[in-house]
């Protein structure tokens, strides 16, 4: 038994002129969570069709659950579970037609489907609407139902597509306790998000990709060690106004270090009380303090512009 | 795409799980699907058989009811395999992303490509079967051994709808198969001896016509269906089949250019 999960090595696709993913080296270890983070266009989905399969790299090397893709893409996708960034439920099936239908496309007999289907529904919560069309689903159920098919086979790894994206936020709580669940018991899960939140709350490693290329790789905790100043204070909308007027410009702050994204200003220290001292001074009690996260780093590492892409 | 053109598709098995999810489909809107696709024909076979044929007297021996009987289950079988091929696939290719959702699963662009030939040649069976046995309590039909069309036709609509499914690869919107329609399929609907013999065109049509692969599956149909002797019936099967692979072959580069990038 191989125990990577998930190993490339230079890996590039190119379009035209352009690499969208460029030179790309993972190491993704079984049983272990770990998730793709960057802005729009940086390269996240790119690299996890060439995982598996799905698309062909222009070169590198990759292997998945111990086999050559895209050689034996195939073989590996019957261990493998994919969630796909937009739902692709079956219209013209009901919910657990689309669970047995689905088990047919990896091989799955339809008695074993009928015998596990009531653990996936479970699963799904969606016991109760079982029988029911695709088109009647909220956008959670209908995510839920998606998550839920790509378990038919109880792969061994499972890949997930910006999982949250578009969900409110009752339904993104769901699925994340619902990939607790599967990351406790044993499955490697492999996702896509630019929801730092997503990434801090679930997995174990985070690569931070940007232009194609790997900016930083490590556990959340360690990034945020490693790149950024651990206190952070929020100024938002007059506020920040007033102490870009004030401070911003004007004096350089010993210890402080400012950034403007977009109307928030976000100021950085390494000790609290400088950060809380020289904030007091200016603007009085009315800020938002909290310690830096993985958005920060983020921030820092992929730059403030907008991405369209 | 030389590159894609050049690899032989590599089909598995699995395809078998594309044609049983388009067959549970099918089977929930049974009643209007075949009653539309069907319906249509039966009634082309009526109308111009009783109204038609009272003018036309006899075709080859027949009455012109019997003459377009065969001829009538040919091009339902082209219908059939063609709508199914290109509307339905397509549909099945963009709008609802189910070829998207069975990639993801251990399936190949072969296998769904494959899957969607055969299950669109099957409802081209089932329609066209419908006809023969409307068509045999009718009395049009010369013997038992008419049964003998059902592989034929099973055959034709694996044909006709490889060859729709390279429109339906390449098409970037549902008005493109108008195109198809327009250059293909009515041409072909009516060269191949469906509502006449092709002995009564010109030289040059008639011989063109030999490329067209419904005029291969009349002439092996017909014969079947009325009691007469079959010409070269190897040269109509190989031209059937011919295009059934080249159709095949190339839907699955083209779907393999669209999808895998």
């Amino acid at each position: 038994m191989p125990n990577n999960a998930v190993l490339t090595q230079g890996l590039t696709r190119r379009y035209g002129n352009h690499n969208v993913v460029d030179g790309v080296d993972l190491t993704i270890q079984q049983g272990e969570c770990f998730a793709l983070l960057g802005p729009n266009g940086a390269g996240k989905t790119t690299t996890l069709r060439m995982l598996l399969g799905l698309t062909p790299p222009s070169s590198g090397q990759i292997e998945v659950l111990g086999e050559p893709i895209p050689a034996r893409a195939r073989e590996m996708r019957q261990r493998a579970g994919i969630v796909p960034q937009f739902d692709n439920l079956d219209p013209d099936f009901s919910v657990s037609e689309n669970l047995i239908t689905y088990g047919a496309y990896y091989g799955v007999s339809r008695k074993l489907m009928k015998a596990r289907l009531p653990k996936l529904l479970e699963f799904a919560e969606l016991t109760t609407r079982a029988d029911d069309n695709i088109g009647g689903l909220s956008g959670g159920m209908k995510r839920r139902l998606t998550l839920a098919r790509a378990l038919v086979n109880d792969p061994e790894l499972l890949a997930l597509d910006e999982p949250s994206t578009g969900l409110d936020p009752q339904a993104r709580q769901h699925i994340w306790e619902r990939l607790h669940t599967l990351r406790r018991a044993g499955k490697t899960l492999l996702l896509t998000t630019h929801y730092m939140e997503e990434a801090e709350r679930l997995c174990d490693r985070a690569a931070i990709i940007d232009h194609g290329r790997i900016v930083a790789c490590d556990s959340p905790q360690a990034l945020i060690a490693e790149h950024i100043e651990p206190h952070v204070v929020e100024l938002r909308g007059d506020l920040a106004l007033h102490w870009q007027q004030h401070i911003g410009t004007a004096a350089q702050l010993q210890g402080v270090r400012t950034e403007a994204v977009g109307e928030t200003l976000l100021i950085y220290s390494n000790t609290r009380d400088t950060l809380l001292n020289a904030v007091e001074a200016d603007i009085g009690t009315r800020y938002l303090y909290r310690p830096a996260g993985l958005e920060d780093v983020f921030l820092r590492l992929t730059g403030r512009e907008l991405r369209d892409g | 795409m030389i590159e894609h053109l050049r690899q032989a598709p590599i089909p598995s098995l699995r395809f078998a799980a594309v044609w049983l999810r388009n067959l549970k489909v099918w089977r929930k809107l049974m009643l209007p699907s075949m009653l539309g696709n069907f319906g249509e024909p039966l009634l082309y076979l009526l109308a111009l058989g009783f109204g038609l044929g009272q003018f036309i007297g006899e075709i080859d021996g027949m009455t012109y009811m019997v003459f377009l009987a065969s001829g009538i289950v040919c091009s339902a079988a082209m219908t059939g395999a063609t709508f199914e091929a290109l509307y339905s696939a397509y549909t099945r290719l963009t709008m609802q992303q189910t070829w998207a959702a069975m990639l993801a699963a251990p399936m190949t662009v072969d296998d769904v490509v494959l899957g969607e030939i055969v299950w669109a040649g099957t409802k081209a069976l089932i329609n066209a079967s419908a006809i023969v046995l409307v068509a045999a309590l009718l009395g049009l039909v010369a013997g038992p051994e008419a049964i003998l069309v059902l592989p034929v036709i099973a055959l034709a609509g694996l044909c006709f709808a490889s060859i729709a499914m390279v429109v339906t690869a390449l098409s970037p919107s549902y008005d493109f198969f108008l195109y198809y329609f327009t250059l293909v399929m009515t041409p072909m609907l009516l060269l191949s001896g469906v509502f006449f013999p092709l002995s009564g065109l010109p030289d040059a049509i008639a011989l063109g016509a030999q490329f067209l692969p419904l005029a291969h599956v009349v002439m092996l149909v017909r014969p079947l269906m009325t009691g007469g002797s079959i010409d070269a019936p190897l040269l109509h099967l190989a031209v059937i089949l011919a295009y059934t692979f080249v159709g095949y072959w190339i839907s699955a580069a083209i779907a393999r250019r669209r999808l895998i990038r």
